[in-house]
């Protein structure tokens, strides 16, 4: 393997390990600050004690994201140092942006939370989880508007061989940003959700703390129902922005081979990316992509052969995430629906809880899935239409980049068993027994 | 104009992260020769506790805004020094996560394990901070198309070790002193007489390091031409008086922030030596980056310093805040709180 296949898993690696725990981060932060809140609104404790239970569980994870994000930021000088050098007159800001408005203020919030308990009132102290949560969203907003531009360049000029920013505002206001923002933390949100409320069914099924339990799980039914219920919508009109800017990666998401008006949808399909077709097509719905896709049933969708071969993505892949993800959007819809009816009585629904604690990896799949399809959809082009990937990596050493990637294996396995095990003792402990705190500062009084 | 403008705060981001980060690391690294028993431990993590992460953001924010006002520097720094990044980066990765992981179990295995990865974690990057800076301030052997033409021994060469052991004696003394701050009783009178110790030694390293420097790297030149420059290096040595005297006098705050004001200054130092170079080249000055070829667009700039000027304020304030917050000494009875980490 060469420099550039090596940089490219060791970025794979580090992307996806990186996004198994950020979406929690960012769904998770809020559902917090909202139990907080109820506490100080409400004075009830178990509010705070859901706080605090929760609270453990996302600072394992919240470490994990902020200290694996670090190699991103790193990777892009030492694997991709052609891409920055290209790029880095926008994409650079981007990033230096995000750091400025948002790492600050989660990391800084975020240690005055954890060691706050008994310093700040109450109030001040919900704040202060409100302002990890604004900040770690912040933080995927402005880091999405990079990579909006990676799959959709705008707002520059190509001059003395790299892309120089011309207009900032085009920039972080073009649509497909926000779109991907939405898609992106509407999918954080759904999976900080399930996790809640899978962990809440655990206790429930064992009749502990059930009245506790059953408030999280409550709480983050309605969270998680109504983000499921926006994916979908916002979804499809995510993948009409994507049919209009990015044909290749439309086709290769339904292996779309033939250009043609009124093209159909096969609810089954098997890709034969060595023959140019499917090897198998059934179920077919006449003029539905190009309905779905275009909103007029006569539209025509541009297939794959009218790509040239190296400018067209891995097929199989991009199309195999794309149903994935969308079939886990659909299912996440009728979980949510299906749990709004029997939230008033959970504890008699056992059956459903299982189903719900089993559910807890399923929006982890959909959000790889999800990545899957933006950035394996994208390729051969790390800058969509500008700059391959092949033109993209640094002059660096095989061997250099062979024992990185090792390293990288290694360090985050053996992270991620630890992270998992951590998280799962403190989740399956349950909260810190009903009392009420007796040091000054905390507590009721100031409420 | 833009350019140096950014020129001066990349060397300033560079200086804050090292004064701030620096004893952390600098605490992390003593440990063990800190701590004699699991309770001194846990008491050195939460001195650092609610900082470390914070302090690391300055660091981010610095690799950024390399990225964002020079992207060629940015390019070839990162991807010349690319296996001395990889193990600041591993190193820093096993230092965060003991502060969540060590207190989780209560193995003891499992506390020495973490104990040992916040050690090295802390150790390594100091030293190889200073490694790559005495190299940057050096020049690197890169060429017309800023290729590296070298390995990571390359960069282990006399005045780039000297620069390693630099750091880690500046970050050390100041992390002693933090602890001095922010601990009582028998844990405090060692980092006290720690920090008494520690310092002879960072003079002799100091003083070594800017005759090798006279030798060894152009940063004189600048003061030569401008003399009144001169007086950076001169506070960053009467800082390290300073920090002796108040060492002496047993006044812990003071101590620290002139320990601080030395590695701001000995950081600049170097910086406004290097200019214009960002990253000069030791095979043809012609192939050094400067902050003339490596420079976003003035309006990237722009709007770059817009974004600082703006949101950098606002960033300290509350980082002052949040210290002032955690400015207490730490007591047995914080432990009791079980916060989480």
């Amino acid at each position: 393997m060469d420099a550039l296949m090596l940089s490219r898993l060791q970025f794979a690696v580090a992307t996806f390990f990186h996004f198994l725990f950020v979406p929690l981060t960012l769904g998770l932060s809020i559902l917090i600050a909202i139990m907080e809140t109820i506490y100080v609104r409400t004075g009830n404790e178990d509010y705070r004690r859901l706080a605090r239970f929760w609270g453990r569980i996302f600072i394992v994870n919240f470490t994990i994201g902020v200290l694996t994000g670090i190699t991103l930021e790193f990777q892009f000088g030492t694997n991709w140092s052609r891409y920055s050098r290209y790029v880095g007159d926008i994409f650079g800001s981007l990033l230096a942006i995000e750091a400025t408005v948002a790492f600050f203020l989660e990391s800084t919030f975020l240690a005055v939370w954890v060691f706050g308990w008994n310093r700040l009132s109450p109030r001040l102290h919900a704040l202060s989880i409100w302002l990890v949560a604004l900040a770690s969203n912040l933080s995927a907003l402005w880091i999405l508007i990079a990579n909006a531009w990676m799959q959709h360049p705008v707002g520059y000029v190509l001059r003395g061989g790299r892309a120089e920013l011309q207009d900032f505002l085009a920039v972080i206001t073009q649509p497909f940003a926000w779109q991907i923002f939405f898609h992106t933390i509407s999918g954080a949100y759904i999976l900080a959700g399930f996790f809640v409320m899978g962990l809440s069914a655990y206790h429930l099924l064992r009749k502990q703390e059930t009245a506790f339990f059953a408030k999280s799980f409550r709480l983050a039914l309605t969270f998680a129902l109504i983000f499921s219920l926006a994916e979908i919508v916002q979804g499809h009109f995510h993948a009409g922005e994507v049919a209009k800017i990015q044909p290749a990666k439309l086709a290769a998401m339904e292996s779309h081979w033939h250009t043609q008006t009124g093209a159909p949808m096969h609810l089954f399909l098997i890709p034969d990316e060595s023959r140019d077709r499917n090897l198998v097509e059934f179920g077919t719905i006449p003029d539905a992509l190009s309905l779905l896709a275009f909103h007029s049933p006569q539209a025509t969708v541009k297939g794959l052969k009218d790509f040239p071969k190296d400018e067209r993505p891995p097929v199989a892949l991009t199309f195999l995430a794309f149903r994935l993800m969308v079939a886990l959007g659909f299912l996440f819809v009728v979980l949510t629906v299906v749990g709004w009816f029997k939230r008033h009585r959970l504890e008699a629904s056992p059956g459903f809880l299982k189903v719900m604690l089993y559910a807890i990896p399923l929006p982890y799949v959909a959000l790889q899935a999800g990545w899957i399809v933006t950035e394996v959809g994208r390729q051969p082009w790390i800058v969509y239409g500008l700059m391959k990937t092949a033109d993209a990596v640094s002059p660096v050493a095989v061997s250099q980049v062979g024992v990185s990637l090792a390293a990288f294996i290694a360090v985050y396995s053996l992270l991620g068993v630890a992270a998992f095990y951590l998280m799962r003792k403190f989740a399956l402990q349950g909260p810190e027994p009903a009392v009420a705190p007796t040091h000054s500062g905390g507590g009721l009084k100031n409420a | 104009m833009l350019e140096t403008i950014w020129f001066t705060l990349w060397g300033i981001l560079w200086a804050v992260y090292f004064m701030l980060d620096g004893f952390d690391l600098g605490l992390g690294t003593l440990m063990p020769a800190l701590a004699k028993s699991d309770l001194d431990r846990r008491l050195i993590y939460r001195a650092m506790g609610p900082h470390w992460d914070g302090n690391e953001v300055w660091l981010i924010t610095a690799g950024g805004v390399t990225f964002a006002a020079f992207p060629t520097t940015y390019a070839v720094m990162f991807s010349s020094l690319y296996s001395a990044l990889m193990l600041i980066l591993f190193a820093l990765i096993f230092r965060g996560i003991s502060f969540a992981f060590r207190d989780a179990l209560p193995s003891p295995a499992w506390k020495a394990l973490w104990d040992w990865c916040l050690t090295i974690g802390s150790f390594l990057p100091a030293l190889l901070f200073g490694v790559a800076f005495a190299n940057i301030f050096q020049g690197i052997p890169i060429d017309a198309q800023g290729i590296y033409q070298g390995t990571l021994f390359t960069l282990l060469n006399p005045h780039g070790l000297a620069g390693g052991v630099l750091f880690v004696l500046l970050f050390t003394l100041h992390g002693s002193l933090w602890l001095a701050v922010k601990s009582a009783g028998d844990l405090h009178q060692r980092a006290a007489r720690l920090a008494a110790g520690l310092w002879p030694a960072l003079l002799i390293v100091a003083v070594l390091f800017l005759l090798a420097t006279w030798r060894a790297t152009h940063l004189y030149d600048n003061y030569l031409h401008h003399p009144v420059l001169f007086l950076i290096p001169l506070i960053a040595v009467a800082a390290l008086i300073a920090t002796r005297v108040f060492i002496h006098r047993a006044a812990w705050w003071p101590a620290w922030f002139a320990s601080s004001l030395t590695i701001v200054a000995t950081t600049l130092f170097g910086v406004v030596g290097l200019f214009p170079n960002l990253l000069p080249s030791s095979l043809n000055p012609a192939y050094s980056l400067t902050v003339y070829n490596s420079a976003s667009t003035p309006l990237t700039l722009k709007i770059m310093l817009g974004v600082a000027l703006t949101f950098v304020p606002v960033v300290i304030a509350y980082q002052v805040w949040a210290h002032y917050l955690f400015k207490d000494k730490i007591q047995e009875e914080d432990l009791a709180h079980e916060e989480a980490y």
